[in-house]
C-alpha cells in the first residue's frame, strides 16, 4: 500500500456511501485474517456466532477494547513482533498491549501525519510543546510521553513549553516566538494541560495551530465543551486554528480530527465510526447518542480493526462538514452507574456491560463455547 | 571529509556512541542508544550539519544509518559536499 501514501493526497475525501463502499470489504478481509492468526479472537468470533459474508461495516463483529488489557491478542508470530505499546492503565488497571510488526509499526506515523497533514500542510512546523522536556526522557515511557514523541515527527525546533518543575517557562517560549511567531508554527498538548497551562502566558499566539488531546483526566471538574475552549483560548492567546482529536493506543496511528470549525470530529478515510445504542447494540442514529465503535484499516498485526469503546459519544451529521463522511463528538466515558456485571470475573475495576463480559469469559477458554 | 564521514560523525555524536564506533550497519531500535527520543536528535543534528529540512515521511523512514545516506545524497548533499 506504499503508493497510497503519496506525498499531497488528501485522506479526508470519502463520503459516506463512498467510505462504506471502501471499508466494508477490507475489513471483513481483516476479520478473516484475524479470525485465523489470532487464536483468541477466533474463539470470541466462534463462540458468538459471527460469520461473513459481512456486508457493511456495522455487520461487522466488534471487540471490547478492554481485552486488549486482558489478552495478548496478536495475529503475527511473536518473533515478527517489533514494538509492543502499552497504554496508560489507571492505578488497579492492567494496561493494554498492542502488539505491532514492522509493516504495522511503520505505517502507524505515517498516516497520522498524513491525517494531520490537512490541517498543517506539508512542512514540517516550528513546535511548542505544552509539556516538560522530562516527559519524554523518562526511562520507562508513559503514554503521555509516548504521544508528545509520536507528534515530535511532525514538527522541528522543538521546544517545550514548561520546566522541568512543571513551571511555564515563558523566557523560552518568547524566544521561540521571536524566532518562529510570525508564521504558522505547531502547538502540541493534552488538552488538560493545554488548558492550564497556555493560557496563562499572556502571549501571542496567532499564528498557531493548536492539535490537542487526551480530555480532562484529573481536570474533568474543570472541563469545558469545545466552545468555550476555544473562545477562551481565541480571546487570551489569539488562537483560532485548533483541532483536538480522539485516538487510543489500541488502533494507532487512526485519530478522528475536529475540524477547523469545530463542529466534529472527522474520521480519516481508512477509518470510521459507529454509535451504539447500548441496549440494542443497532446503529444509533444521527443525534442519538451511544457507545463508540471505532473502525480502522491499519491494525494488520493485530484484531484492532473494528474496536468498541468504552466512551459514549453522538454523531452530528453526515456528508454535511467540511469535510466528507460523519462528524461526530466524544461526551465522556459510559458511567460507572451503567457499568454492570463482569469486573469481578474480568479482573478489572471499572465494569464492563453485559456483551463484552460474555465475549471476555469465552476468550479465556472459561466458558462454554 | 566526505559527506558519508561527516554523517558518521553525526550519528555517533547524537546517538553518544564512542569515537570510532562503526555505525553503517546500525539500524533504528537495535540498539538502545537509538530510540524515538535519540532518533530526534539525530534528525536535528543531520538538519544542522548539511543545512537541509527533511519531511515528516523522510523521518519516518530513516530507520538506518544506509537509509539517512540516501536520504543525504536525494536533498544534494553527495554532489554539494
Amino acid at each position: 500500500m506504499r503508493e497510497a501514501w503519496g506525498d499531497v493526497m488528501s485522506v479526508f475525501t470519502l463520503t459516506a456511501d463512498e467510505r462504506e463502499w471502501t471499508l466494508a470489504p477490507r475489513l471483513a478481509e481483516l476479520t478473516e485474517r484475524h479470525r485465523h492468526a489470532c487464536p483468541p479472537y477466533g474463539r470470541i468470533l466462534a463462540a458468538i456466532g459471527s460469520h461473513g459474508p459481512y456486508e457493511r461495516v456495522a455487520d461487522l463483529p466488534w471487540l471490547p477494547v478492554r481485552m486488549f488489557k486482558t489478552h495478548e491478542l496478536r495475529s503475527v508470530p511473536k518473533e515478527e513482533v517489533f514494538r509492543v505499546l502499552t497504554s496508560s492503565g489507571t492505578t488497579g488497571q492492567r494496561p493494554s498491549r498492542v502488539h505491532l510488526d514492522r509493516d504495522a509499526a511503520a505505517a502507524q506515523p505515517r498516516m497520522l501525519a498524513a491525517t494531520l497533514r490537512e490541517v498543517l500542510g506539508e512542512r514540517r512546523l516550528p513546535m511548542l510543546i505544552v509539556d516538560t522536556r522530562s516527559v519524554v526522557r523518562a526511562t520507562t515511557l508513559s503514554a503521555r510521553g509516548a504521544g508528545v514523541l509520536g507528534m515530535m515527527n511532525l514538527g522541528r525546533d522543538h521546544t517545550f513549553v514548561l520546566d522541568d518543575g512543571g513551571e511555564a517557562d515563558v523566557a523560552s517560549v518568547r524566544a521561540f516566538l521571536a524566532r518562529h511567531g510570525d508564521r504558522p508554527f505547531l502547538i502540541f498538548g493534552f488538552t488538560y494541560m493545554v488548558w492550564l497551562h497556555l493560557r496563562e502566558l499572556g502571549l501571542d499566539l496567532s499564528h498557531g495551530v493548536l492539535i490537542h488531546s487526551g480530555g480532562w483526566k484529573k481536570l474533568a471538574d474543570q472541563a469545558v465543551d469545545a466552545a468555550e475552549f476555544r473562545k477562551r483560548l481565541a480571546n487570551q492567546c489569539g488562537l483560532t486554528r485548533i483541532h483536538d482529536f480522539y485516538g487510543m493506543v489500541e488502533q494507532i496511528g487512526t485519530i478522528f480530527l475536529e475540524g477547523p470549525e469545530g463542529d466534529g470530529l472527522y474520521c480519516p478515510d481508512f477509518a470510521d465510526v459507529v454509535i451504539r445504542d447500548p441496549e440494542t447494540w443497532e446503529e444509533a442514529p444521527p443525534g442519538v447518542p451511544g457507545l463508540i465503535e471505532v473502525v480502522s484499516t491499519l491494525p494488520t498485526s493485530y484484531p484492532g480493526h473494528v474496536l468498541l469503546t468504552e466512551d459514549l459519544g453522538v454523531v452530528h451529521g453526515v456528508d454535511d462538514g467540511v469535510w466528507p463522511g460523519k462528524r461526530f463528538s466524544v461526551l465522556g466515558r459510559l458511567p460507572r452507574a451503567e457499568a454492570r456485571g463482569c469486573s469481578d470475573t474480568m479482573g478489572a475495576p471499572r465494569g464492563g456491560f453485559p456483551k463484552a463480559c460474555e465475549r471476555g469469559d469465552v476468550a479465556d477458554g472459561t466458558a462454554a463455547a | 571529509m566526505g559527506h558519508l564521514d561527516r554523517l558518521r560523525g553525526v550519528f555517533r555524536a547524537a546517538l553518544s556512541l564512542p569515537d570510532g564506533a562503526d555505525v553503517d550497519a546500525l539500524e533504528y531500535r537495535a540498539i538502545p542508544q537509538w530510540d524515538s527520543l535519540a532518533h530526534m536528535a539525530l534528525v536535528a543534528a543531520i538538519e544542522d550539519e548539511f543545512d537541509i529540512m527533511l519531511e515528516t515521511d523522510e523521518i519516518i523512514d530513516m530507520s538506518s544509518f544506509a537509509q539517512a545516506a540516501r536520504l543525504l545524497e536525494k536533498h544534494g548533499a553527495g554532489a554539494a559536499f
